[in-house]
Protein backbone atom coordinates (compact mmCIF):
# COMPACT_ATOMS: atom_id res chain seq x y z
CA UNK A 1 0.00 0.00 0.00
CA UNK A 2 1.28 3.19 -1.12
CA UNK A 3 2.31 5.32 2.42
CA UNK A 4 1.58 9.23 2.53
CA UNK A 5 2.69 11.68 5.30
CA UNK A 6 -0.58 13.46 4.46
CA UNK A 7 -3.62 13.21 2.20
CA UNK A 8 -5.98 16.11 0.83
CA UNK A 9 -9.07 15.76 -0.47
CA UNK A 10 -10.07 18.09 -2.94
CA UNK A 11 -8.10 20.57 -4.74
CA UNK A 12 -10.00 23.95 -4.21
CA UNK A 13 -8.75 26.53 -2.81
CA UNK A 14 -8.89 25.15 0.62
CA UNK A 15 -6.57 21.99 -0.52
CA UNK A 16 -4.02 24.06 -2.56
CA UNK A 17 -3.44 26.64 0.29
CA UNK A 18 -3.21 23.60 2.99
CA UNK A 19 -0.76 21.72 0.50
CA UNK A 20 1.19 24.88 -0.19
CA UNK A 21 1.85 25.49 3.62
CA UNK A 22 2.68 22.09 4.80
CA UNK A 23 5.35 22.11 1.84
CA UNK A 24 6.36 25.12 3.19
CA UNK A 25 6.85 23.47 6.14
CA UNK A 26 9.09 20.33 5.35
CA UNK A 27 5.92 18.29 4.92
CA UNK A 28 4.85 16.18 1.65
CA UNK A 29 1.50 15.53 0.92
CA UNK A 30 -1.22 14.28 -1.93
CA UNK A 31 -3.82 16.16 -3.56
CA UNK A 32 -6.72 13.87 -4.63
CA UNK A 33 -8.92 15.78 -6.81
CA UNK A 34 -12.07 14.35 -8.34
CA UNK A 35 -12.71 16.91 -11.15
CA UNK A 36 -9.67 16.58 -14.25
CA UNK A 37 -8.13 19.98 -13.22
CA UNK A 38 -7.60 21.54 -9.86
CA UNK A 39 -8.79 24.82 -8.82
CA UNK A 40 -11.91 24.09 -7.17
CA UNK A 41 -15.11 26.43 -7.24
CA UNK A 42 -12.47 28.93 -8.65
CA UNK A 43 -11.81 27.51 -12.10
CA UNK A 44 -15.31 28.77 -13.30
CA UNK A 45 -15.04 32.83 -11.33
CA UNK A 46 -14.45 35.30 -13.52
CA UNK A 47 -15.49 38.04 -11.76
CA UNK A 48 -13.63 39.96 -9.03
CA UNK A 49 -13.49 38.68 -6.17
CA UNK A 50 -13.98 40.55 -2.68
CA UNK A 51 -12.04 40.29 0.47
CA UNK A 52 -8.73 42.18 1.09
CA UNK A 53 -5.44 42.19 -0.76
CA UNK A 54 -4.02 39.05 1.27
CA UNK A 55 -6.88 36.87 -0.06
CA UNK A 56 -6.06 38.05 -4.07
CA UNK A 57 -9.43 40.66 -3.54
CA UNK A 58 -9.92 42.17 -7.02
CA UNK A 59 -8.18 39.45 -9.23
CA UNK A 60 -10.63 37.43 -10.79
CA UNK A 61 -11.38 33.97 -9.08
CA UNK A 62 -9.89 31.75 -12.50
CA UNK A 63 -6.34 34.55 -11.92
CA UNK A 64 -6.66 32.87 -8.20
CA UNK A 65 -6.87 29.43 -9.41
CA UNK A 66 -3.55 29.97 -11.39
CA UNK A 67 -1.79 31.81 -8.51
CA UNK A 68 -3.09 28.89 -5.97
CA UNK A 69 -1.46 26.47 -8.27
CA UNK A 70 1.29 27.58 -9.51
CA UNK A 71 2.05 28.16 -5.68
CA UNK A 72 1.93 24.57 -5.23
CA UNK A 73 4.00 23.40 -8.32
CA UNK A 74 7.06 25.27 -6.82
CA UNK A 75 6.94 22.09 -5.14
CA UNK A 76 7.43 18.76 -7.07
CA UNK A 77 8.85 17.27 -4.50
CA UNK A 78 6.92 17.66 -1.78
CA UNK A 79 3.33 17.78 -3.34
CA UNK A 80 1.72 15.14 -5.83
CA UNK A 81 -1.67 15.90 -7.27
CA UNK A 82 -3.63 13.58 -8.58
CA UNK A 83 -6.91 14.75 -10.37
CA UNK A 84 -9.56 12.58 -12.13
CA UNK A 85 -9.17 10.61 -9.15
CA UNK A 86 -12.47 10.59 -6.55
CA UNK A 87 -12.13 9.25 -2.96
CA UNK A 88 -15.00 7.10 -2.32
CA UNK A 89 -13.79 5.35 0.74
CA UNK A 90 -12.14 6.71 4.83
CA UNK A 91 -10.94 4.36 7.51
CA UNK A 92 -10.25 5.20 10.72
CA UNK A 93 -6.43 4.05 10.69
CA UNK A 94 -6.47 6.61 7.98
CA UNK A 95 -6.65 4.09 5.15
CA UNK A 96 -8.15 5.75 2.04
CA UNK A 97 -9.71 4.50 -0.98
CA UNK A 98 -9.62 6.21 -4.01
CA UNK A 99 -11.66 5.20 -7.23
CA UNK A 100 -8.84 5.99 -10.80
CA UNK A 101 -10.29 4.73 -13.93
CA UNK A 102 -12.61 2.47 -12.49
CA UNK A 103 -9.80 0.83 -10.43
CA UNK A 104 -9.29 1.24 -6.77
CA UNK A 105 -6.27 2.52 -4.83
CA UNK A 106 -5.50 2.08 -1.22
CA UNK A 107 -3.27 4.56 0.52
CA UNK A 108 -1.92 4.64 4.01
CA UNK A 109 -1.70 8.10 5.80
CA UNK A 110 -0.49 10.23 8.80
CA UNK A 111 -3.03 12.25 8.43
CA UNK A 112 -5.71 13.83 6.38
CA UNK A 113 -7.20 17.09 5.72
CA UNK A 114 -10.54 16.97 3.75
CA UNK A 115 -11.04 20.18 1.73
CA UNK A 116 -14.39 18.93 -0.37
CA UNK A 117 -15.92 22.19 -0.42
CA UNK A 118 -20.04 22.02 -0.64
CA UNK A 119 -22.53 20.83 -3.08
CA UNK A 120 -25.83 22.81 -4.58
CA UNK A 121 -29.07 22.20 -2.74
CA UNK A 122 -32.06 21.77 -4.80
CA UNK A 123 -35.31 23.18 -4.87
CA UNK A 124 -38.99 20.96 -4.79
CA UNK A 125 -41.56 22.49 -7.29
CA UNK A 126 -43.56 20.49 -10.25
CA UNK A 127 -41.42 19.42 -12.94
CA UNK A 128 -38.24 20.43 -11.51
CA UNK A 129 -36.68 17.75 -13.37
CA UNK A 130 -37.07 18.77 -16.94
CA UNK A 131 -34.14 19.60 -19.20
CA UNK A 132 -33.25 23.35 -18.66
CA UNK A 133 -33.57 23.24 -15.08
CA UNK A 134 -29.77 23.59 -13.78
CA UNK A 135 -27.81 24.40 -10.83
CA UNK A 136 -26.21 27.82 -10.98
CA UNK A 137 -23.23 26.05 -10.85
CA UNK A 138 -23.74 23.92 -13.84
CA UNK A 139 -24.58 27.11 -15.69
CA UNK A 140 -21.02 28.33 -14.15
CA UNK A 141 -19.52 25.75 -15.34
CA UNK A 142 -21.03 25.58 -18.65
CA UNK A 143 -20.69 28.79 -19.33
CA UNK A 144 -17.33 29.67 -18.53
CA UNK A 145 -15.42 26.53 -18.54
CA UNK A 146 -16.75 24.67 -21.63
CA UNK A 147 -18.26 28.37 -23.28
CA UNK A 148 -21.59 26.67 -23.53
CA UNK A 149 -24.75 28.99 -23.42
CA UNK A 150 -27.39 27.11 -21.28
CA UNK A 151 -30.24 29.19 -22.76
CA UNK A 152 -31.71 32.38 -24.43
CA UNK A 153 -34.31 33.48 -21.69
CA UNK A 154 -33.57 32.54 -18.01
CA UNK A 155 -35.00 33.21 -14.97
CA UNK A 156 -32.68 33.17 -11.39
CA UNK A 157 -34.26 31.35 -8.72
CA UNK A 158 -32.46 32.90 -5.59
CA UNK A 159 -30.65 36.45 -4.65
CA UNK A 160 -27.60 35.54 -2.74
CA UNK A 161 -24.43 36.41 -3.92
CA UNK A 162 -23.80 33.49 -6.33
CA UNK A 163 -27.20 34.01 -7.98
CA UNK A 164 -26.67 37.76 -8.05
CA UNK A 165 -23.02 37.11 -10.15
CA UNK A 166 -24.54 34.50 -12.34
CA UNK A 167 -26.75 36.32 -13.21
CA UNK A 168 -24.36 39.45 -14.29
CA UNK A 169 -22.49 37.09 -15.96
CA UNK A 170 -25.04 35.41 -17.79
CA UNK A 171 -25.85 38.74 -19.15
CA UNK A 172 -21.84 38.88 -20.04
CA UNK A 173 -22.51 36.14 -22.04
CA UNK A 174 -25.63 37.69 -23.83
CA UNK A 175 -28.46 35.80 -22.34
CA UNK A 176 -31.42 37.55 -21.50
CA UNK A 177 -32.25 37.47 -17.75
CA UNK A 178 -35.60 37.92 -17.43
CA UNK A 179 -35.65 38.06 -13.01
CA UNK A 180 -34.06 37.26 -9.92
CA UNK A 181 -36.60 35.99 -7.80
CA UNK A 182 -35.94 36.18 -3.81
CA UNK A 183 -38.54 33.85 -1.45
CA UNK A 184 -37.14 36.61 1.33
CA UNK A 185 -38.70 40.01 1.47
CA UNK A 186 -35.20 41.57 1.38
CA UNK A 187 -32.15 40.71 -1.22
CA UNK A 188 -29.66 38.26 0.03
CA UNK A 189 -26.39 39.16 -1.23
CA UNK A 190 -24.35 41.89 -1.11
CA UNK A 191 -26.52 45.38 -2.56
CA UNK A 192 -23.43 46.06 -4.97
CA UNK A 193 -24.09 43.07 -6.78
CA UNK A 194 -28.03 43.38 -6.80
CA UNK A 195 -27.36 47.67 -7.88
CA UNK A 196 -25.30 46.29 -10.88
CA UNK A 197 -27.63 43.65 -11.84
CA UNK A 198 -30.83 46.27 -11.84
CA UNK A 199 -28.89 49.04 -13.64
CA UNK A 200 -28.64 46.67 -16.35
CA UNK A 201 -32.58 46.65 -16.73
CA UNK A 202 -33.18 43.03 -14.80
CA UNK A 203 -36.09 42.84 -12.27
CA UNK A 204 -35.25 41.76 -8.44
CA UNK A 205 -38.68 40.23 -6.73
CA UNK A 206 -38.51 39.96 -3.42
CA UNK A 207 -41.01 37.91 -1.85
CA UNK A 208 -41.73 35.46 -5.03
CA UNK A 209 -40.77 32.01 -5.99
CA UNK A 210 -41.49 29.52 -8.39
CA UNK A 211 -44.22 27.41 -8.45
CA UNK A 212 -44.26 25.37 -11.54
CA UNK A 213 -42.56 24.27 -14.45
CA UNK A 214 -44.29 23.32 -17.22
CA UNK A 215 -43.30 22.06 -21.13
CA UNK A 216 -43.77 18.56 -22.58
CA UNK A 217 -39.36 17.56 -23.35
CA UNK A 218 -37.78 20.53 -21.75
CA UNK A 219 -38.91 23.70 -20.32
CA UNK A 220 -40.91 26.07 -22.34
CA UNK A 221 -42.41 28.44 -19.12
CA UNK A 222 -42.46 28.88 -15.68
CA UNK A 223 -45.13 30.18 -13.33
CA UNK A 224 -44.21 31.99 -10.54
CA UNK A 225 -46.07 33.76 -7.41
CA UNK A 226 -45.85 36.24 -4.69
CA UNK A 227 -45.12 35.20 -1.03
CA UNK A 228 -46.78 36.22 1.72
CA UNK A 229 -44.51 36.48 5.30
CA UNK A 230 -45.19 32.63 6.02
CA UNK A 231 -44.07 32.25 2.61
CA UNK A 232 -46.69 30.62 1.11
CA UNK A 233 -47.92 31.81 -2.19
CA UNK A 234 -50.67 33.99 -1.99
CA UNK A 235 -53.74 33.57 -4.54
CA UNK A 236 -54.32 35.34 -7.62
CA UNK A 237 -50.37 36.17 -8.06
CA UNK A 238 -49.43 33.39 -10.82
CA UNK A 239 -47.58 34.84 -13.54
CA UNK A 240 -46.25 32.69 -16.58
CA UNK A 241 -42.79 33.45 -17.67
CA UNK A 242 -41.70 32.23 -21.19
CA UNK A 243 -38.27 30.83 -20.78
CA UNK A 244 -35.60 28.25 -21.87
CA UNK A 245 -33.98 27.94 -18.95
CA UNK A 246 -34.48 28.06 -15.42
CA UNK A 247 -30.98 28.83 -12.66
CA UNK A 248 -31.59 27.71 -9.34
CA UNK A 249 -29.24 29.09 -6.63
CA UNK A 250 -30.72 28.15 -3.48
CA UNK A 251 -27.65 27.95 -1.58
CA UNK A 252 -24.44 25.68 -0.81
CA UNK A 253 -24.61 22.25 1.83
CA UNK A 254 -21.27 20.98 2.98
CA UNK A 255 -19.93 17.83 1.14
CA UNK A 256 -19.20 15.68 4.52
CA UNK A 257 -20.36 12.63 3.66
CA UNK A 258 -16.66 11.34 3.99
CA UNK A 259 -16.13 12.34 7.81
CA UNK A 260 -18.88 10.33 8.50
CA UNK A 261 -17.62 7.08 7.01
CA UNK A 262 -15.27 7.57 9.82
CA UNK A 263 -17.87 8.32 12.50
CA UNK A 264 -16.76 11.75 12.85
CA UNK A 265 -19.06 14.00 15.52
CA UNK A 266 -21.03 16.15 13.39
CA UNK A 267 -23.73 18.18 13.80
CA UNK A 268 -26.57 20.29 12.10
CA UNK A 269 -26.12 24.04 12.34
CA UNK A 270 -28.41 25.77 9.25
CA UNK A 271 -25.70 28.85 9.42
CA UNK A 272 -23.17 26.62 8.11
CA UNK A 273 -25.17 25.12 5.72
CA UNK A 274 -25.84 21.91 6.81
CA UNK A 275 -24.00 19.04 8.35
CA UNK A 276 -20.76 19.71 9.82
CA UNK A 277 -18.09 18.23 11.69
CA UNK A 278 -16.83 19.48 15.02
CA UNK A 279 -13.42 20.93 15.36
CA UNK A 280 -11.19 22.44 17.65
CA UNK A 281 -9.44 25.90 17.15
CA UNK A 282 -6.75 24.67 14.82
CA UNK A 283 -9.96 22.77 12.54
CA UNK A 284 -8.87 19.30 13.73
CA UNK A 285 -11.99 16.83 14.30
CA UNK A 286 -13.00 14.64 16.41
CA UNK A 287 -10.87 11.69 14.91
CA UNK A 288 -7.68 12.71 16.01
CA UNK A 289 -5.21 13.85 12.70
CA UNK A 290 -8.53 14.29 10.75
CA UNK A 291 -8.27 18.18 9.95
CA UNK A 292 -11.01 20.03 7.38
CA UNK A 293 -10.82 23.33 5.75
CA UNK A 294 -13.05 25.23 3.97
CA UNK A 295 -16.80 24.85 2.80
CA UNK A 296 -16.72 21.46 4.13
CA UNK A 297 -16.88 22.90 7.48
CA UNK A 298 -19.52 25.67 6.81
CA UNK A 299 -20.12 27.31 3.56
CA UNK A 300 -18.28 30.15 3.42
CA UNK A 301 -16.00 32.39 0.61
CA UNK A 302 -12.87 31.66 -0.73
CA UNK A 303 -10.98 34.36 0.84
CA UNK A 304 -11.57 32.16 3.95
CA UNK A 305 -11.10 28.57 2.71
CA UNK A 306 -7.34 29.64 1.59
CA UNK A 307 -7.12 30.70 4.81
CA UNK A 308 -8.56 27.93 6.71
CA UNK A 309 -6.17 25.89 4.17
CA UNK A 310 -2.75 27.74 5.44
CA UNK A 311 -3.59 27.20 8.73
CA UNK A 312 -4.24 23.56 8.80
CA UNK A 313 -1.25 22.70 6.97
CA UNK A 314 0.32 24.65 8.97
CA UNK A 315 -1.09 22.96 12.20
CA UNK A 316 -0.78 19.63 11.21
CA UNK A 317 2.96 20.05 9.52
CA UNK A 318 3.90 20.90 12.79
CA UNK A 319 1.92 17.80 14.31
CA UNK A 320 3.75 15.52 12.61
CA UNK A 321 7.42 17.03 13.31
CA UNK A 322 7.52 19.75 10.72
CA UNK A 323 7.89 23.12 12.42
CA UNK A 324 7.51 26.24 9.97
CA UNK A 325 10.16 28.19 11.01
CA UNK A 326 7.67 31.28 11.11
CA UNK A 327 5.24 28.59 12.41
CA UNK A 328 3.73 31.69 15.93
CA UNK A 329 3.70 34.65 13.39
CA UNK A 330 2.29 33.04 10.73
CA UNK A 331 -0.39 31.25 13.04
CA UNK A 332 -1.16 34.83 14.32
CA UNK A 333 -2.07 36.36 11.01
CA UNK A 334 -4.19 33.38 9.72
CA UNK A 335 -6.36 33.73 12.85
CA UNK A 336 -6.25 37.16 12.53
CA UNK A 337 -6.81 37.62 8.47
CA UNK A 338 -10.10 34.49 9.24
CA UNK A 339 -11.41 36.60 12.09
CA UNK A 340 -11.22 40.36 10.09
CA UNK A 341 -13.11 38.55 7.41
CA UNK A 342 -15.99 37.52 9.14
CA UNK A 343 -16.25 40.62 11.60
CA UNK A 344 -19.12 42.48 9.30
CA UNK A 345 -22.69 41.96 9.19
CA UNK A 346 -22.38 39.66 6.75
CA UNK A 347 -20.42 37.29 9.10
CA UNK A 348 -22.80 37.28 12.08
CA UNK A 349 -24.78 33.99 11.25
CA UNK A 350 -21.65 32.53 10.32
CA UNK A 351 -19.82 33.00 13.38
CA UNK A 352 -23.33 32.21 15.22
CA UNK A 353 -22.52 28.78 13.45
CA UNK A 354 -19.01 28.56 13.87
CA UNK A 355 -19.42 29.01 17.83
CA UNK A 356 -21.74 26.08 17.91
CA UNK A 357 -19.07 23.35 16.31
CA UNK A 358 -16.40 24.15 18.28
CA UNK A 359 -15.28 21.34 20.47
CA UNK B 1 -35.30 50.79 -1.90
CA UNK B 2 -32.00 49.31 -2.10
CA UNK B 3 -33.10 46.19 0.09
CA UNK B 4 -35.51 44.88 -2.17
CA UNK B 5 -34.40 45.85 -5.72
CA UNK B 6 -31.26 47.13 -5.92
CA UNK B 7 -32.14 50.83 -6.41
CA UNK B 8 -30.32 52.77 -3.36
CA UNK B 9 -32.25 55.55 -2.68
CA UNK B 10 -31.64 59.24 -3.75
CA UNK B 11 -31.04 60.53 -0.07
CA UNK B 12 -28.59 57.37 0.04
CA UNK B 13 -27.01 58.46 -3.57
CA UNK B 14 -26.55 61.70 -2.35
CA UNK B 15 -24.78 61.39 0.69
CA UNK B 16 -21.64 59.65 -1.32
CA UNK B 17 -21.51 63.00 -3.44
CA UNK B 18 -19.49 65.78 -2.05
CA UNK B 19 -20.55 69.58 -3.00
CA UNK B 20 -21.13 70.71 -5.76
CA UNK B 21 -18.06 73.05 -5.89
CA UNK B 22 -15.56 70.21 -5.35
CA UNK B 23 -16.69 68.68 -8.20
CA UNK B 24 -15.49 71.86 -10.76
CA UNK B 25 -12.77 68.83 -10.47
CA UNK B 26 -13.23 65.23 -11.01
CA UNK B 27 -13.96 62.67 -8.02
CA UNK B 28 -15.00 59.67 -6.96
CA UNK B 29 -18.40 58.22 -5.46
CA UNK B 30 -18.07 54.93 -4.20
CA UNK B 31 -21.61 53.49 -4.12
CA UNK B 32 -20.87 51.19 -1.05
CA UNK B 33 -23.87 50.86 1.42
CA UNK B 34 -22.70 47.85 3.38
CA UNK B 35 -20.61 46.97 5.81
CA UNK B 36 -18.59 43.80 3.43
CA UNK B 37 -15.35 42.48 3.97
CA UNK B 38 -13.92 44.49 0.79
CA UNK B 39 -11.13 46.80 0.75
CA UNK B 40 -9.47 46.95 -3.00
CA UNK B 41 -10.66 50.50 -3.44
CA UNK B 42 -8.47 51.83 -0.42
CA UNK B 43 -5.68 49.52 -1.28
CA UNK B 44 -4.99 50.39 -4.99
CA UNK B 45 -5.90 54.61 -4.71
CA UNK B 46 -2.06 55.46 -5.42
CA UNK B 47 -3.27 58.72 -3.77
CA UNK B 48 -4.23 57.46 -0.37
CA UNK B 49 -8.05 59.50 -0.92
CA UNK B 50 -9.63 56.13 -0.04
CA UNK B 51 -9.84 55.50 3.77
CA UNK B 52 -11.50 51.98 5.00
CA UNK B 53 -9.02 50.88 7.64
CA UNK B 54 -7.53 47.88 9.97
CA UNK B 55 -11.38 46.81 9.64
CA UNK B 56 -12.16 45.77 5.82
CA UNK B 57 -15.99 45.75 6.61
CA UNK B 58 -15.90 49.17 7.22
CA UNK B 59 -17.55 51.17 4.25
CA UNK B 60 -14.85 53.47 2.16
CA UNK B 61 -14.83 57.07 2.59
CA UNK B 62 -13.21 59.23 -0.08
CA UNK B 63 -11.29 62.02 1.07
CA UNK B 64 -12.21 64.75 -1.96
CA UNK B 65 -9.21 66.90 -0.92
CA UNK B 66 -7.20 64.14 -2.28
CA UNK B 67 -8.99 62.65 -4.67
CA UNK B 68 -7.55 63.90 -8.56
CA UNK B 69 -10.48 61.78 -10.02
CA UNK B 70 -7.81 59.67 -11.89
CA UNK B 71 -10.13 56.64 -12.04
CA UNK B 72 -7.96 53.81 -10.73
CA UNK B 73 -10.02 52.67 -8.45
CA UNK B 74 -12.86 52.63 -10.56
CA UNK B 75 -11.68 49.46 -12.72
CA UNK B 76 -10.33 47.93 -9.16
CA UNK B 77 -13.67 47.78 -7.46
CA UNK B 78 -15.08 43.90 -7.35
CA UNK B 79 -18.53 45.77 -7.12
CA UNK B 80 -18.19 48.00 -9.63
CA UNK B 81 -19.60 50.13 -7.35
CA UNK B 82 -17.01 53.39 -8.24
CA UNK B 83 -17.02 55.98 -10.76
CA UNK B 84 -15.65 59.33 -11.11
CA UNK B 85 -17.76 62.56 -11.91
CA UNK B 86 -16.95 66.25 -12.54
CA UNK B 87 -18.99 69.54 -13.44
CA UNK B 88 -17.83 70.54 -16.98
CA UNK B 89 -19.97 73.43 -17.81
CA UNK B 90 -23.10 74.20 -17.06
CA UNK B 91 -24.39 71.91 -19.94
CA UNK B 92 -22.64 68.62 -19.50
CA UNK B 93 -20.78 66.13 -16.63
CA UNK B 94 -18.21 63.70 -17.19
CA UNK B 95 -18.13 60.54 -15.94
CA UNK B 96 -15.91 57.92 -15.95
CA UNK B 97 -17.49 54.61 -15.26
CA UNK B 98 -16.63 51.01 -15.14
CA UNK B 99 -17.81 48.36 -18.21
CA UNK B 100 -17.38 44.42 -18.72
CA UNK B 101 -19.51 43.89 -21.76
CA UNK B 102 -18.64 43.28 -24.70
CA UNK B 103 -18.42 44.94 -27.34
CA UNK B 104 -16.51 47.82 -26.18
CA UNK B 105 -18.20 51.23 -27.34
CA UNK B 106 -16.35 53.57 -29.08
CA UNK B 107 -15.06 57.08 -29.36
CA UNK B 108 -17.39 59.48 -30.80
CA UNK B 109 -20.64 57.35 -30.48
CA UNK B 110 -23.90 57.88 -29.20
CA UNK B 111 -25.33 55.24 -26.25
CA UNK B 112 -28.54 55.95 -24.15
CA UNK B 113 -27.84 57.14 -20.26
CA UNK B 114 -29.33 54.63 -17.91
CA UNK B 115 -30.44 55.54 -14.20
CA UNK B 116 -29.73 53.77 -10.79
CA UNK B 117 -33.44 51.50 -11.79
CA UNK B 118 -32.06 50.55 -14.87
CA UNK B 119 -34.19 52.60 -16.80
CA UNK B 120 -32.95 55.21 -20.43
CA UNK B 121 -33.03 58.71 -19.07
CA UNK B 122 -30.97 60.69 -21.87
CA UNK B 123 -28.32 60.62 -24.53
CA UNK B 124 -24.33 60.62 -24.02
CA UNK B 125 -21.38 61.10 -26.26
CA UNK B 126 -18.56 58.77 -25.67
CA UNK B 127 -15.51 60.29 -25.06
CA UNK B 128 -12.81 57.93 -24.75
CA UNK B 129 -12.60 53.68 -24.03
CA UNK B 130 -9.31 52.80 -22.08
CA UNK B 131 -8.49 49.08 -21.61
CA UNK B 132 -5.07 48.55 -20.58
CA UNK B 133 -3.81 45.04 -19.55
CA UNK B 134 -3.74 47.33 -15.47
CA UNK B 135 -7.37 47.00 -16.24
CA UNK B 136 -8.01 43.49 -15.79
CA UNK B 137 -10.42 43.41 -18.55
CA UNK B 138 -12.93 45.87 -16.56
CA UNK B 139 -12.55 49.51 -19.67
CA UNK B 140 -12.80 52.69 -18.05
CA UNK B 141 -15.33 54.26 -20.25
CA UNK B 142 -15.58 58.48 -19.96
CA UNK B 143 -18.57 60.03 -21.24
CA UNK B 144 -20.18 62.93 -21.89
CA UNK B 145 -23.74 63.56 -19.59
CA UNK B 146 -26.61 66.39 -19.59
CA UNK B 147 -25.28 68.05 -16.01
CA UNK B 148 -29.20 67.72 -14.93
CA UNK B 149 -28.39 64.29 -14.94
CA UNK B 150 -25.55 64.80 -12.46
CA UNK B 151 -27.53 62.90 -9.77
CA UNK B 152 -28.86 59.98 -11.86
CA UNK B 153 -26.76 58.60 -14.66
CA UNK B 154 -25.24 55.65 -13.76
CA UNK B 155 -24.28 53.33 -16.44
CA UNK B 156 -24.75 53.08 -20.44
CA UNK B 157 -26.46 51.01 -23.02
CA UNK B 158 -26.08 50.48 -26.73
CA UNK B 159 -28.79 52.10 -28.49
CA UNK B 160 -30.75 49.85 -30.45
C1 LIG C 1 -20.95 31.67 -8.28
C2 LIG C 1 -20.00 31.73 -7.13
C3 LIG C 1 -19.40 32.94 -6.83
C4 LIG C 1 -18.49 33.03 -5.79
N1 LIG C 1 -17.91 34.24 -5.52
C5 LIG C 1 -17.00 34.35 -4.54
C6 LIG C 1 -16.34 35.61 -4.28
O1 LIG C 1 -16.59 36.63 -4.94
N2 LIG C 1 -15.43 35.67 -3.29
C7 LIG C 1 -15.12 34.58 -2.55
O2 LIG C 1 -14.26 34.69 -1.68
N3 LIG C 1 -15.74 33.38 -2.75
C8 LIG C 1 -16.67 33.25 -3.73
N4 LIG C 1 -17.30 32.04 -3.96
C9 LIG C 1 -17.11 30.95 -3.01
C10 LIG C 1 -15.88 30.12 -3.26
O3 LIG C 1 -15.80 29.71 -4.60
C11 LIG C 1 -15.90 28.92 -2.33
O4 LIG C 1 -16.17 29.33 -1.02
C12 LIG C 1 -14.56 28.21 -2.32
O5 LIG C 1 -14.28 27.72 -3.62
C13 LIG C 1 -14.50 27.07 -1.32
O6 LIG C 1 -13.27 26.45 -1.40
P1 LIG C 1 -13.06 24.95 -0.99
O7 LIG C 1 -11.64 24.64 -1.32
O8 LIG C 1 -13.55 24.74 0.38
O9 LIG C 1 -14.05 24.10 -1.93
P2 LIG C 1 -14.17 23.95 -3.50
O10 LIG C 1 -13.67 25.10 -4.24
O11 LIG C 1 -15.57 23.51 -3.74
O12 LIG C 1 -13.20 22.73 -3.81
C14 LIG C 1 -13.47 21.42 -3.37
C15 LIG C 1 -12.83 20.44 -4.32
O13 LIG C 1 -12.94 19.13 -3.79
C16 LIG C 1 -13.22 18.21 -4.82
N5 LIG C 1 -13.85 17.03 -4.23
C17 LIG C 1 -15.05 16.96 -3.58
N6 LIG C 1 -15.29 15.72 -3.15
C18 LIG C 1 -14.22 14.96 -3.54
C19 LIG C 1 -13.87 13.58 -3.37
N7 LIG C 1 -14.66 12.71 -2.73
N8 LIG C 1 -12.69 13.16 -3.90
C20 LIG C 1 -11.86 14.03 -4.55
N9 LIG C 1 -12.15 15.32 -4.71
C21 LIG C 1 -13.29 15.79 -4.21
C22 LIG C 1 -14.12 19.01 -5.74
O14 LIG C 1 -14.14 18.48 -7.05
C23 LIG C 1 -13.52 20.40 -5.67
O15 LIG C 1 -12.57 20.62 -6.69
C24 LIG C 1 -18.20 31.89 -5.00
C25 LIG C 1 -18.81 30.66 -5.30
C26 LIG C 1 -19.68 30.55 -6.36
C27 LIG C 1 -20.31 29.22 -6.69
S1 LIG D 1 -10.22 58.43 -8.50
FE1 LIG D 1 -8.04 58.06 -8.23
S2 LIG D 1 -7.47 59.50 -6.62
FE2 LIG D 1 -9.67 59.38 -6.55
S3 LIG D 1 -10.06 57.81 -5.05
FE3 LIG D 1 -10.04 56.80 -7.03
S4 LIG D 1 -7.95 56.05 -7.25
FE4 LIG D 1 -7.95 57.59 -5.62
S1 LIG E 1 -13.74 48.01 -3.62
FE1 LIG E 1 -15.82 48.60 -4.20
S2 LIG E 1 -17.15 47.06 -3.25
FE2 LIG E 1 -15.13 46.91 -2.27
S3 LIG E 1 -15.31 48.26 -0.47
FE3 LIG E 1 -14.44 49.51 -2.12
S4 LIG E 1 -16.24 50.46 -3.07
FE4 LIG E 1 -17.01 48.78 -1.83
Amino acid sequence: MKQIDLVIIGGGPAGLSAAKMAAESGLSSLIIERDFKVGGQLVKQTHMFFGSEKQYAKTRGIDIAKILVNDVLKYPELIEIMTDTTVVGLYKDKVVTLLQNDKYIKVQTNAIIIATGASEKVLAFENNDLPGIYGAGAVQTLMNVHGVLPGQNVVMVGSGNIGLIVSYQLIQAGVNVLCVLEAASEIGGYKVHASKLKRLGVDIKTSHSIKKAIGKEYLEKIVIGKLDDKWEFIEGTDEELVVDSLCISVGLSPLSNLLSMIETEMKYVSYLGGLVPLIDKNHETSIENVFVAGDVCGVEEASSAIVEGYLTGLVVAKKLGFVHPNYDELYLDFKDQLQNLRSGPFGEKLRLGLEEIMR
Amino acid sequence: MLNTNGVPEKKLVLSKFPDRELLLKPKAITECYEDIPCNPCATSCPFDAIYIGEDINTQPVVDFEKCTGCGICVYNCPGLAIFTVQELDSTNARFKIPFELRPLPEKGETWSGVNRAGEIITEVLIEKVSLKATHDKTALVQVLVPVEYINYFITIRRQI
